[in-house]
Order: C-alpha cells, then structure tokens, then sequence
C-alpha cells in the first residue's frame, strides 16, 4: 500500500534575479531547534511565549574573544560592562566575573552596579548629563567620572571644592574619523581646539587630576579603519598633553562601537561576511596607539566599552506563530506573538529569523508583524519563509543588545528572560511581568476613587 | 486564448519548475500547486480540483476551497490567467 504525501497549502513563487551577490550569500531558513542543547519548544513550554533566552557560553566566549584579541597586542586592557546595552543583573554578573568594570551612563545605571556588587572605583561614568547629587556621590565614591563639556567641568570643580577631595577624572573627546560620520554632540571636539582647551581650563582649575581620554567613534562601525584613525589622534592627544602639561595617562578609553553579527536594514552584505572579528578591530586600535610617545612600561591601560558585540550574539528571542494570512499583493503575512515593543531593534536590523521546528514545504516571500493592533510592528519584510503552522516556535537571533533594555510595556506586557548556563541547566533571570507589575506606580486622584 | 489553453502552455517540470513561454517568468511550485495546476489544464471545475486534491494527498484538517481560491488568485496577479478567471 502506497501512502499519499501529506497535503501542504499550494505554494508558487516567481524566481526573482539579481538578488545574490558576488558571495553568493543566500538566504538559508535551517531551523534552530536547540539553544546550547535545550530544545526550544522545551523553553516555551516551560517559561511561556515569546521569551528572551540568554547563552551563558556565547557572553563568556565572547568576552574572552575580546580579551585574547586585544592582550596580545596591548598590555593593559580593561573592559566596561556598557550597562545601557543590556543591565540585566545576571548578564551584567557574568562580564564582571570575567573580569570586566562597570560602564554607566546615569544615575539608575550607576546605582544598580554599586547594587550588583560593583566597587564604585571600578565603574567608568560616562554621559552628557549626570545630576549633581549623582556626580556628588559618584566623585565622592571615586568612581571614574568622564567629563562631558565645560558645564560639567565646572560643576566637577565646585563639588571637589565643596568636598575637599581631589578627582581623578577623564574628558570625552569628539573627533573626525575617516569614513563615518562625526558624533560632535559628545564629548570635547578635537579638531577644533575644544578638548585642549578644556585639559588648559582643568589643569588651571587645579582641583582635579586628569588621568583618561576617552572616545567613541560611532555605533555598529564596520569599518576598523575608523578606529586605527580614531586612536592615532587619541595618542596624538596624549602625546601633546605630556609635552605640554607633564600628564601621564593611566587609560585612553576607545568606546564601543563594534559591530555584532547582525545585518543593517541598509547592509548590503549580512552580518555573517561584512562584520569585522575583534582581531582586525584590535588590530586597528593597537596600531594607532603604537604611536603613543611612552615607554612600553608606561603605556596607558587601554579601555574598551563595546557591549553589543559581547552580548548581542548570545541572545535570542522565541516566539509563536498566531496566524498565516495572504495579503492583497499575493504575499504571505506570519503574525507571531512578540512585537517590536520587545524587539526594538528591528527598526536598525534585518533580524534573521528562523522555524523553531523542523519545517517541510517550500519557503516563499513572508512578511513578519508583531500582535500589536499598530501598523508601524513589522518585524522582518518580505523574507523568504517555510510554511508555518499556527504554534510553531520561531526564533530571532542576535537580539541580546538593547532590547532588554529599551523594550517597553506597550499593549502587551513584557515577558520572562531565560539564561542557560553552561552545563545546560536554565533558569529565569527576570520573571514575565503581571498588571500589578504595570499599575503599581499609578495613583488614582481623590475626585476619581469612587466610580 | 482562453485561460485553460494558456494554462496549457506552461512548461511545468514534474519538480515543480514553472517556464512562463509568453512572459519568461519562472517560477517554483509545491507539489500541492502542481497538482492544482495540472487539475486545472483539464478542466476548471471547483469540484473536481478539490477531489484530485483529496485523491493525491493525505488531507488532515486544512481548509481546501480558501487555499485553493488564493491560488487562483495568485494565478492571476502573476498574470498566468486572466484577471477574469474562476472556478465554475
């Protein structure tokens, strides 16, 4: 007895050319049904859809990537945990395990690694705008305070005066770094004098000492050029500081910036082929920084704060499907359980998306939106999909930066984060929210109790 | 030409390859649309297409007559029949 071929929905897909490029990348829709060996479905089961999952072996690895990359090129290396990237307390725990100091850019940033455990001696603040009882405690705590502009300047001088102690600081510098475009709202600008007249101005003020430059070329650079550039100035910098003022540095901070494995909606190449590894950004930076006028044994520490490249990769985002629809324009319409209030970042990326489960059936042109009854949640335009039935787990890959930190309770509430440790073992890091979660901080004004 | 005719004319590989003589289109197909396709060079009786379908394939709980109208529908967006076409 012959069995029949289970049906599937009728499929027809016109072949469209010039779509391949001269790597012949090509869009590839293998599912992912494991996550460091836990089934997917397992995870849903458990914990519920949609679900941010965390590898713990990606974010060490990574880390250690880093690390091994730039140790063998410059002596001293340091890494600040960018905790607007991802603060989670146990993501944030494990890069300090691994040796890393704290990168924070506000107040709540500040206190929440003091409350993880961090010495304030070893967070690096940075931002344009740190109210002074922050800055107060901040300076006092002798955290590492970056200098954002002259107000700041000013205010770091009358707080030291007030206190009777004697900063050590850094000024952010801006500055033109070839082929990207300048960030100049950030910082001191180089090029124009500013950031020598502000070490001119701090050194005159003499109630601090200047022990770190920093600066941050850009965001998802994938360019290393940019970054060779970047510190050749920076060590020019440095050179003049110490001829001029006798200011030996401890730290040149580089910032962050590197790309994560992710594709720019704008990206002609995916991720996967046009992200540069850490090597070719540690060679950039090392290079210009050879040129730095010390003995070797004098080299300042260098400074890295590049959190989406550590913890991009090593997030996920599961998800169900809730329906398949045909749109007017012959299109496949998936509608899935996470929208972008989760995934923020799909506004930047071309996410790449997966089946959860083993799929059959032929792929074709599938645009991806979120439950949200808005127009603007569509996760992924027209991609090439396998049939999926309702339930299916689909999976976003790389989605481990920012979007635990800017995701937002808007319709939906947000949901549990997973991490699976090393062993296999998993638990939640951050529970899924409730409505009391929600209407905790609301009050309800006298004149409205009563209805 | 009528519709069933210019249906017809399409060179449809038993893979599902589609060669489109009048346009040069190509296209791929599942073997559900195949099925259809072929049911339909015969004849474009609702009927009929339906139960080829139920005869090939081992139906569970799909909603035949919806897929099977938006093929017809996507027939005719990619302009292999006429905006005119349907099932009688």
């Amino acid at each position: 007895m012959t069995t029949k071929p289970l049906y599937e929905r009728p499929v027809l897909v016109r072949h469209q050319l010039g779509h391949m490029n001269k790597m012949g990348a090509m869009q590839v829709n293998r599912p992912l049904t494991h996550i460091d060996g836990v089934p997917v479905e397992e995870l849903l089961a458990r914990y519920g859809s949609p679900l941010f999952v965390f590898s713990e072996r990606t974010l060490r690895e990574r880390h250690q990537e880093l690390t091994s990359a730039f140790s063998r090129r410059w002596p001293k290396l340091r890494v600040g945990w960018s905790y607007k990237t991802n603060y989670l307390g146990a993501i944030a725990r494990i890069f300090h395990s691994e040796g890393s100091w704290a990168e924070v850019v506000s107040g709540f940033e500040y206190e929440k690694a003091v409350a993880l455990g961090v010495p304030p001696d070893h967070i690096h603040f940075n931002g344009p705008y740190k109210p002074e009882p922050v800055l107060e405690r901040a300076l006092v705590d002798e955290a590492m305070v970056h200098i954002d502009h002259f107000d700041e300047l000013a205010l770091v001088e009358k707080i030291a005066k007030r206190r009777g102690i004697r900063p050590k600081v850094a000024i952010r510098v801006n500055l033109v770094a070839e082929g990207i475009p300048a960030w100049s709202r950030f910082g001191f600008s180089l090029e124009n004098g500013q950031a020598r007249d502000a070490v001119a101005r701090l050194v005159a003020g003499d109630a601090m000492d200047l022990v770190g430059l920093h600066c941050h070329v850009g965001t998802f650079i994938l360019e290393p050029q940019a970054y060779r550039d970047a510190a050749t100035k920076l060590a020019g910098f440095a050179n003049e500081l110490r001829s001029r003022f006798g200011i030996a540095l401890s730290f040149i901070d580089l910032g962050g910036g590197f790309a994560s494995h992710n594709t720019l909606r704008a990206q002609y190449l995916p991720g996967g082929v046009a992200t540069p590894s850490f090597e070719r950004y540690a060679d950039a930076i090392c290079d210009g920084l050879a040129t730095l006028d010390v003995r070797p044994q004098e080299r300042p520490t260098l400074v890295l704060e590049t959190g989406r490249a550590l913890v991009d990769d090593a997030g996920y985002l599961l998800s169900s499907v809730v329906a398949n629809k045909r749109l007017a324009d012959g299109r496949r319409g998936m509608v899935i359980d996470a929208g972008v209030n989760l995934l923020f970042t799909s506004f930047w990326y071309k996410h790449e998306l997966l089946p959860g489960v083993e799929t059959r059936g032929m792929p074709e042109p599938t645009v991806v939106y979120g439950p949200l009854c808005m127009s603007i949640d569509e996760l992924r335009d027209t991609m090439l999909f396998p049939p999926m039935k309702v339930g299916d787990p689909v999976v976003f890959k790389n989605v481990g930066a920012y979007n635990v930190t800017q995701w937002m309770q808007f319709i939906t509430y947000r949901p549990a984060v997973v991490l699976i440790g090393r062993d296999g073992r998993h638990a939640l890091i951050r529970r899924a929210e409730q409505l009391a979660d929600v209407i905790g901080p609301e009050e309800m004004p006298p004149w409205l109790e009563k209805h | 030409m009528n519709d069933i005719d210019r249906l017809r004319d399409l060179a449809l590989s038993e893979t599902g390859f589609l060669f489109d003589p009048y346009s040069g289109a190509t296209f791929s197909l599942n073997p559900t649309a195949v099925t259809i396709l072929r049911a339909l060079r015969g004849s474009a009786d609702r009927v009929a297409v339906l139960e080829t379908l139920k005869r090939e394939f081992d139906v569970q709980s799909a909603d035949l007559e919806h897929d099977l109208d938006e093929f017809i529908a996507l027939l005719r967006r990619e302009g292999l029949v006429s905006r005119e076409f349907g099932l009688s």
